[in-house]
């Protein structure tokens, strides 16, 4: 069985983003850009599938600048086995990088494919749910624990308030939370090999998908600075204050 | 000129950055306290492939260059190790060059590997007490005897020599007044640091605690023939060789405490609210770290330069010696603007700036003393006369 992981390049999340001053989004010159946290934890699933005999090849695949193959080398240096780049300097929106790794999916056949839950800078949470709607497949979301067991796999779900065990017909579509796993860092000589290992470059009319947007960002904006909040001498005046506010009787 | 990183380079840095998270600033506070060798640190490492970031690939290593090297060492201690954390693995990282240089395929095969895998640790065994920078009059002597050498001397300032299995040592097989040039008579020996006849005696210093520095006694060690690395009398002009790749990685490593002093500093300035305001709002506080900022990156500039040169078999005596000594008195500087910064709890252990600024005078005093940079400054590139 194959596992398809898709990857996306971010603002690294250590980064305090900066807007730019015209509001028309975050400013991205010299900034450290890392893989998508939720989508380490896909990859590092897929790798451990493969470890334990699950799966037999994990391919990664990251639609972006050409500078995304740098993201696709950290997934093949953590354990990936080939990868994939669609380059294209446009935003895509997550339809269109759904259509895209359709095709991919179609072509690759995989019986897995892993992604992150969402990306953490525009945090849709969408691409996972529309990729396997497009397929026609299961989808088990925002997983915090993935078995395969011959040609199905059990997901537990993270949901409000409790967990779901959920279990899909492969090929299926999964998406990670944060507690699914830790994933590994790099050493020195996968660093090396990654070097070596089959990357594609494509582009997306290879796939046939337009990806002309379809929503105009109108506004960011930067959170509104914290005010001081209100100090207060003891106990009593908490409580007082806190009746006055209407938020505890 | 190109001064962005190579996808490797930011690789491992990254990587680095990672790995390292595994020891916190704490780790290195407790062993800083305890004097325990970072023992787990150091496994770790060598498990991962770090110390073999430039050896070859034919004997266990990356095959990268000492760029790279620069680059993975500069992380360890930006990290917030500090200069425990690079003189930890600096043996492995750099000293095995002479046998990878002048070692015979036999010699390479046996010594690089166990010390690579972290199975054996090393130390590395110049100077003397009675002799100091004048390295070409040390004393230690190698007798020749049947079948090796019969060694007898003392060394001193010997790091790691208390935990090390093996010594890479240089020491006299002719005596001084028995050759032409000073340079000649001197042999490097890569050897099994026998316990039976050699002594150690740890010295009670600064900072560091973790990784000890030794005095070190030499009493009638033999060493077989097998374990000279390249000719009897070359030792001087080989260790020559590695000289300036040792600058550039203590270079990086010092303006990675630097960095690292820096960045806790301004994360304090930018938190600490006295007079109804951020410290860091005070131009006072602010600009002092700005020019601390500027001198790291300049000096980490002069630092690649030399790196560069190195990894390109050009000549690069002036640009690491130079690199080394602006990297060293920038980060200095910074280690101890860092603490002004954080009043106080710029001097309480828990804040770890007292730490860095500790560990950061390793690299200004040594291998090699500003002084001497600046007298190989002034005679190499101004053309003044030696005045010693
Ligand atoms: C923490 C630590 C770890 C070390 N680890 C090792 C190790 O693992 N292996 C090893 O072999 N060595 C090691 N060293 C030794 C280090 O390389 C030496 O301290 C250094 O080479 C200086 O020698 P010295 O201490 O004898 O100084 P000296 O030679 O006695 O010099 C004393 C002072 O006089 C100055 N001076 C001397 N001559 C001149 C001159 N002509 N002009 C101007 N100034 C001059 C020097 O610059 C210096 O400031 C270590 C040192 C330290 C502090």
């Amino acid at each position: 069985m194959k596992v398809l992981v898709p990857v996306k390049r971010v603002i690294d999340y250590n980064v305090k983003p900066r807007v730019k001053m015209d509001g028309t989004g975050v400013d991205l010159a010299n900034v450290k850009m890392s893989m998508n946290p939720f989508d380490e934890i896909a990859v590092e699933e897929a790798i451990r599938l493969r470890e334990k005999g699950a799966a037999t090849e994990v391919v990664v695949v990251s639609i972006g600048p050409a500078k995304a193959q740098e993201t696709l080398r950290t997934a093949l240096a953590m354990g990936a086995d080939r990868a994939i780049l669609v380059t294209t300097d446009d935003a895509v929106e997550p339809l269109a990088v759904a259509k895209i790794l359709k095709a991919i999916a179609d072509e690759e056949q995989p019986g897995l494919v892993i992604l992150g839950k969402q990306a953490i800078d525009d945090d849709s949470n969408q691409t996972g749910q529309m990729l396997a709607a497009l397929m026609g497949r299961p989808q088990g979301t925002f997983a915090s624990k993935v078995e395969v067991e011959g040609d199905s796999v059990t997901v537990t779900r993270e949901v409000d308030g409790g967990l779901e065990t959920v279990k899909l017909a492969i090929p299926a579509i999964v998406t990670t939370d944060l507690r699914l796993n830790e994933p590994r860092y790099a050493s020195l000589p996968n660093i090396m090999k990654a070097k070596s290992k089959p990357l594609a470059n494509k582009t997306p009319t290879d796939y046939g998908v337009d990806t002309t947007p379809r929503i105009e960002t109108v506004k960011v904006s930067e959170p509104p600075k914290r005010v001081a909040g209100i100090k207060v001498a003891d106990v009593d005046e908490l409580v007082a204050k806190l009746k006055a506010m209407g938020v505890a009787a | 000129m190109d001064f962005s990183p190579t996808s490797d380079q930011v690789h491992i840095r990254d990587a680095i950055f990672r790995h390292c998270a595994q020891f916190s600033d704490d780790y290195w506070l407790d062993r800083d306290r305890s004097g325990e060798f970072p023992g787990d640190f150091y496994t770790s490492m060598a498990e991962a492939g770090w110390l073999g970031v430039a050896m070859p690939e034919a004997v266990g290593g990356a095959g990268l260059g000492i760029t790279e090297a620069a680059i993975m060492m500069q992380a360890v201690a930006e990290a917030g190790g500090g200069m425990t954390a690079a003189s930890t693995i600096h043996g492995p990282v750099f000293s095995l060059e002479p046998i990878e240089l002048f070692g015979s395929d036999e010699q390479k095969a046996r010594m690089i590997p166990p010390v690579l895998s972290g199975a054996e640790k090393m130390c590395f065994a110049v100077t003397e007490p009675n002799t100091g920078l004048d390295t070409t009059k040390l004393k230690t002597a190698a007798k020749k005897v049947d079948g090796g050498y019969l060694v007898n001397g003392d060394k001193i300032w010997i790091t790691n020599a208390h935990v090390a299995d093996r010594m890479m040592l240089l020491a006299r097989t002719t005596p001084l007044e028995a050759v032409t040039r000073k340079t000649d008579g001197l042999s490097l020996f890569f050897t099994r640091l026998d316990r039976d006849h050699v002594e150690h005696r740890l010295i009670p210093k600064m900072g560091r605690h973790a990784v000890g520095s030794n005095m070190v006694f030499i009493n009638d060690l033999f060493i077989p023939d097998d374990d000279r690395i390249g000719g009897e009398g070359d030792g001087f002009r080989i260790i020559l060789k590695g000289l300036n790749p040792e600058r550039i990685l203590l270079g990086a490593e010092a303006i990675g405490i630097g960095r690292n002093a820096i960045q806790r500093a301004a994360r304090y300035a930018r938190e600490r609210i006295v007079f109804d305001r951020p410290i860091g709002m005070n131009q006072g506080i602010q600009h002092p770290l700005a020019k601390c900022w500027m001198q790291l990156e300049a000096a980490n500039l002069m630092v690649m330069k030399a790196a560069t040169l190195f990894d390109r078999g050009e000549d690069c005596g002036v640009e690491a010696n130079a690199g080394k000594y602006l990297a060293a008195e920038s980060a200095f500087e910074a280690c101890h603007t860092a603490m002004l910064t954080l009043g106080g709890m710029g001097y309480a252990q828990e804040y770890h700036v007292e730490r860095l600024l500790r560990e950061v005078l390793i690299p200004r005093t040594a291998p090699v003393s500003p002084h001497m940079i600046l007298n190989f400054i002034a005679e190499r590139v101004l053309e003044l006369p030696k005045s010693y």
